[in-house]
């Protein structure tokens, strides 16, 4: 009695744990679902043209004269904030990630590696009231900007916030490259310097690429932060001093004011299908090198 | 990851439970609560009242949010507030779509009087600008994008004029769109913000900026310039003179609506509103009061040279 009442509780905490496992899955597709029944109506709307949202910068959802509904600007705003954060994040994460796991001593290692974390505990939100208070006034006073908040500013709070996910993933693919290489290195006669530059960063490629790609995700879904940071202006920037606006900033601020089922409301959502198909191909390319990597 | 704490768990039920009783206890001898949102111009004046009526009637609560006025008749129309604070007059099409979904007619009350301010950093030489430079600032093709061309000259070799515009829920965006711009299209690229107080804010930490909003966002960190109708015409300040005076050409009536006409607790709120101890209020906030000597005076606010 008692083993069958013990067989049927495992059986019960395993279907309990399996539905865990497979929730999150039912919740992406779930939500994709969702914001693409939202954006589906556009189909028959004589008022919108696909081409027109891709590769038209006009956007003029509550015109008197006529509504243009172009998200190209947003997209070059998006890529060219996320691109200019990568190259300050990828080579500032890197050089942490080789600098906590080869040549610092344990204890101040640990610290360090708390102190990251920490930079990631930082909700967007003060990141972004720091761009605006802070890092835009340094901008307007050290360089020839017309405005603080714009690309640059945009990006060095982007680059602060996706460092410690570069910095964590890059010490990890550190860590997995065998000891062996290091000792065979080191045997060999080569400085720290050189294992690290010939044998370590060699051998970790696959899982630096991967640190930064998913870095490259943790920054272009960014939305609060940018909003704040980067002026909220339509514009296809030419230099880094330009303020631009980002497709996740122009949908949180302008869902709430669109009335539920308006095409502007549904062209919102379609951006939202645009970002998750963004996000959705540079993870998926960061899990693919990850695998990579593994088989090797 | 952070696990799961129960005692972190108590703690939150307990500070959800001490707060709903809060709720409760500051309603318990309130038996009916009047529900109010709109405009963000509109917001600071709307809390004071609200703040105030409290000792006026001991039986009504008062709730105040913003988000805009596009908002707020948003929300009148599908019933879920009693009052809609709106800084432009409704649209046909609002007033059509109130009509279908719920058979009523939108019912307008003039609460106050405004004067679209229009700022520069304070460090900007220029004192005065037509309403057609300002068109030409911040229309689509417009031929003004330099301040020497107004014959300003910016410290620090910054020649650029930085517009600095509204969300386009926003009814003080809508109000520049029409009466300044004569609903053309602003040109792309303006910096939008989502409340009059980041206008400000912006324009203060920026030497070649512009922006506008409602007079009683002015605060001693930017410049308020002085508006003409048209060239060689007079400029006149946004002050409370010059806008009962009707001298200054963008001024507007701020506006409250109700679906239908109001039921009594809300009608009274409103009488309330634009009597002589209400409209005090709205001198305080820094807006024009409608009433002067304790008598209503004005049922619109518009300017002499507003087209």
């Amino acid at each position: 009695m008692q083993r069958r009442w013990r067989k049927l509780k495992e059986a019960l905490i395993e279907a309990l744990i399996r539905l865990c496992g497979i929730s999150a899955t039912i919740f992406v597709i779930g939500i994709f679902l969702f914001v693409c029944r939202e954006a589906l109506p556009l189909r028959n709307n004589q008022g919108f043209h696909l081409t027109e949202f891709l590769f038209s910068i006009q956007w003029y959802p509550t015109s008197e004269l006529t509504k243009h509904y172009g998200v190209l600007a947003m997209i070059a705003g998006t890529f060219s904030v996320t691109l200019l954060a990568m190259l300050m994040a990828a080579p500032l994460g890197m050089g942490a990630a080789i600098y906590i796991s080869e040549f610092c001593a344990p204890r101040p290692r640990e610290i360090l590696k708390v102190l990251v974390e920490l930079l990631a505990a930082i909700p967007s939100v003060v990141w972004g009231f720091a761009g605006l208070t802070i890092t835009s006034r340094i901008i307007v006073r050290f360089t020839s900007a017309d405005v603080g908040v714009n690309l640059l500013n945009g990006a060095v709070l982007l680059a602060l916030m996706s460092v410690p996910i570069i910095v964590s993933l890059a010490e990890d693919a550190f860590k997995a490259v065998p000891d062996s290489y290091r000792e065979a290195a080191l045997s060999l006669g080569a400085t720290r310097w050189q294992t690290t530059w010939r044998v370590l960063l060699p051998a970790a490629r696959n899982g630096l690429t991967a640190a930064v790609l998913l870095g490259f995700g943790r920054a272009i879904g960014e939305t609060m932060a940018v909003l704040m940071a980067t002026g909220h202006a339509i514009n296809i920037p030419h230099s880094v001093l330009e303020p631009v606006r980002t497709l996740t900033a122009n949908i949180a601020a302008e869902l709430g004011e669109a009335p539920a089922g308006s095409t502007h409301y549904q062209v919102l959502f379609l951006t939202g299908v645009l970002l998750f198909l963004i996000t959705f191909v540079v993870n998926l390319s960061a899990g693919l090198v990850i695998r990579r990597e593994r088989r090797q | 990851m952070v696990g799961f704490r129960p005692r972190d768990a108590v703690w939150n039920l307990a500070v959800l439970l001490a707060m709903a009783a809060g709720c409760s206890a500051y309603r318990g001898h309130r038996a009916e609560t009047l529900r109010i949102r709109g405009s963000d111009t509109m917001l600071i004046l709307a809390q004071a009242w609200a703040e105030s009526y409290a000792k006026v009637d001991t039986h009504v609560a008062v709730e105040v949010s913003g988000g805009g006025s596009g908002q707020g008749i948003a929300a009148l129309l599908k019933g879920a507030i009693d009052i809609a604070n709106c800084s432009r007059n409704i649209k046909p099409e609002e007033g059509a779509e109130a009509r279908a979904n719920t058979g009523k007619d939108p019912k307008e009350f003039v609460v106050g009087c405004d004067a679209l301010a229009v700022f520069v950093h304070h460090d900007n030489p220029l004192d005065e600008i037509t309403i057609n430079q300002l068109a030409e600032i911040y229309r689509v093709g417009g031929s003004l994008s330099l301040w020497s061309q107004l014959g300003a000259r910016i410290p620090a070799g910054r020649d650029r004029i930085v517009r600095v515009n509204r969300q386009s829920s926003s009814g003080t965006y809508e109000f520049f769109r029409d009466h300044v711009l004569g609903k053309r299209d602003f040109q792309l690229g303006s910096l939008d913000m989502n409340g009059s107080k980041e206008v400000v804010d912006l324009i203060a930490s920026t030497p070649g900026a512009i922006g506008y909003s409602g007079m009683a966002f002015a605060t001693p960190a930017v410049k308020v310039l002085r508006v003409s109708p048209a060239p060689g015409k007079a400029s006149f300040a946004p002050s409370a003179a010059n806008v009962l005076a009707r001298h200054y050409p963008i001024s507007r009536s701020l506006l409250v609506y109700t679906l239908g006409e109001p039921r009594p607790s809300v009608q009274k709120y409103i009488d309330w509103m634009r009597s002589a101890d209400g409209q005090r209020i709205v001198a305080d906030i820094g807006y024009v009061p409608i009433a002067t000597g304790g008598k209503v005076t004005a049922n619109s606010c518009s300017g002499a040279g507003a087209n």
